[in-house]
């Protein structure tokens, strides 16, 4: 009986560890990412924000209580943030399937510098930060710079296109507008083994 | 059926064995001094509250111990976010002075490993410090002795609750180091490249809402020196 109580015992020991062992302890759901390849090796990819409906947040120094989202928004009330504004978003792919967060801050009125920065979070994938110009072009379009890039954007260089496309406005989704965001990224070179 | 009973009894007894051993290890731990406290480099300490009900929102999938705060923010219920959590909260400075805006976007790591007492989180953090710039910081947090000497804890309490003082941090990557890393963005630190570390003091936590007194601490080097500093160690 002694023999059979070791037995066990070792069992035990042994199960609970392999268990722990082998058993993964976070698998974070993925999407497939849609990626189409360019002429140069790098790859091209396009995020999509629709508007209102992906908004999760709003916040900037503003005494007009609009452009704070949702109500209850207590954003800070220091001068120095005057002009400052953050936005938060749900980040859709081209299937329209939400695969990660944006976060959107700007101040075109801080006097270290005038800034617009994307910071685009893919939970299964690594997070982008990107950094605009301040001025779009003519169609609307603003480009910008992959400025750092974790895990699988870490070694990437290139960069992004902001466009606000409003012909997609569907009132049934509520939805006005639809943010555009298009990355074109490239390895570094000589990254072939 | 004796035998039959004292398979089970072992069975039991060697699970429990092994899960106490695995709660208990003792040389599993957490550095509450941070590598950049050798450095020469310039620092900057950024504080922040851990606490959901004093940041500007919180969110995430809704159904955790800490809740979206404002009560109206949207939550992250799609199955690509859900064990996302964001955090946008005023930063002070180490005199307790308004300091900025930071953004925290923190996702479960699947580099997560339970054998080695490794509970990982990927989070990354943008920076915004009125008239002086805007930083990204990357890094991997590990909250096994959050879990270990506070979580639990609280669940094992019959208040519901732990109170302490407890400091630890909480950076182990992916510098070499354990520390994270920082890229300037715009203004004056624009072009940087240093390191970075996070850390959490705690001194209350409920079972029901989460960090009831806790602060977090990001301390960054704001020269190139700690670069040097990681070089160097790597060349060894």
């Amino acid at each position: 009986m002694i023999k059979t109580f070791m037995f066990g015992l070792i069992l035990g020991v042994a199960g609970s560890a392999s268990l722990v062992y082998f058993v993964q302890a976070v698998d974070l759901h993925r999407e497939s990412s849609l990626i189409s390849v360019r002429s140069n090796g790098g790859n091209s990819e396009t995020f999509y924000i629709n508007l209102p409906a992906d908004r999760i947040f709003a916040g900037s120094r503003s005494d007009d209580k609009s452009s704070s989202f949702p109500s209850g928004i207590q954003w800070p009330k220091d001068d120095a943030l005057n002009g400052a504004a953050s936005e938060l978003f749900k980040l859709r792919n081209s299937d329209d399937i939400v695969v990660g967060i944006a976060a959107r801050v700007s101040n075109p009125r801080d006097s270290s510098g005038a800034f617009i920065q994307w910071v685009l979070h893919l939970p299964a994938r690594g997070s982008m930060f990107l950094r605009m110009q301040l001025k779009p072009s003519e169609g609307g379009l603003r480009n910008g710079l992959l400025m750092a890039g974790t895990r699988e954007f870490e070694v990437l260089n290139g960069g992004v296109s902001e466009f606000f496309n409003s012909d997609v406005a569907d009132s049934e989704y509520e939805v006005t507008g639809r943010l555009e965001l298009v990355t074109s990224l490239v390895g570094p070179l000589g990254d072939e083994k | 059926m004796k035998y039959v009973i004292s398979l089970l009894v072992g069975l039991t007894c060697g699970v429990a064995m092994f899960a106490a051993v695995f709660y208990l290890n003792p040389f599993v731990g957490q550095a509450r001094l941070s590598p950049l406290a050798v450095s020469d480099a310039e620092m900057s300490g950024l504080s922040y509250s851990a606490v959901v009900t004093d940041s500007i929102m919180f969110t995430n999938d809704g159904e955790s111990i800490s809740r979206p705060y404002p009560n109206k923010i949207a939550e992250l219920w799609e199955p690509a976010i859900k064990d996302t959590h964001v955090l946008v909260t005023s930063l002070t400075d180490s005199r307790g002075m308004p300091a900025g805006i930071g953004i925290k976007m923190s996702s479960p790591s699947e580099k997560s490993r339970l054998f080695k007492s490794e509970i990982l989180v990927n989070s990354v953090w943008h920076l915004y410090l009125p008239e002086r710039g805007t930083l990204a910081v990357y890094q991997t947090e590990s909250y096994w002795a959050y879990l270990r000497d506070i979580v639990v804890p609280a669940w094992r309490s019959s208040s519901d609750s732990w109170r302490g003082s407890w400091s630890r941090i909480m950076t182990v990557g992916p510098g070499s180091l354990g520390l994270a890393r920082v890229t300037g963005l715009g203004g004056e630190f624009d072009g940087l490249q240093s390191e970075a570390v996070e850390s959490l003091n705690a001194r209350a936590y409920s079972v029901l809402q989460g960090p009831v007194s806790m602060t977090g601490l990001l301390n960054i080097a704001i020269s190139d020196e700690s670069a040097l500093l990681e070089e160097f160690v790597s060349a060894e």
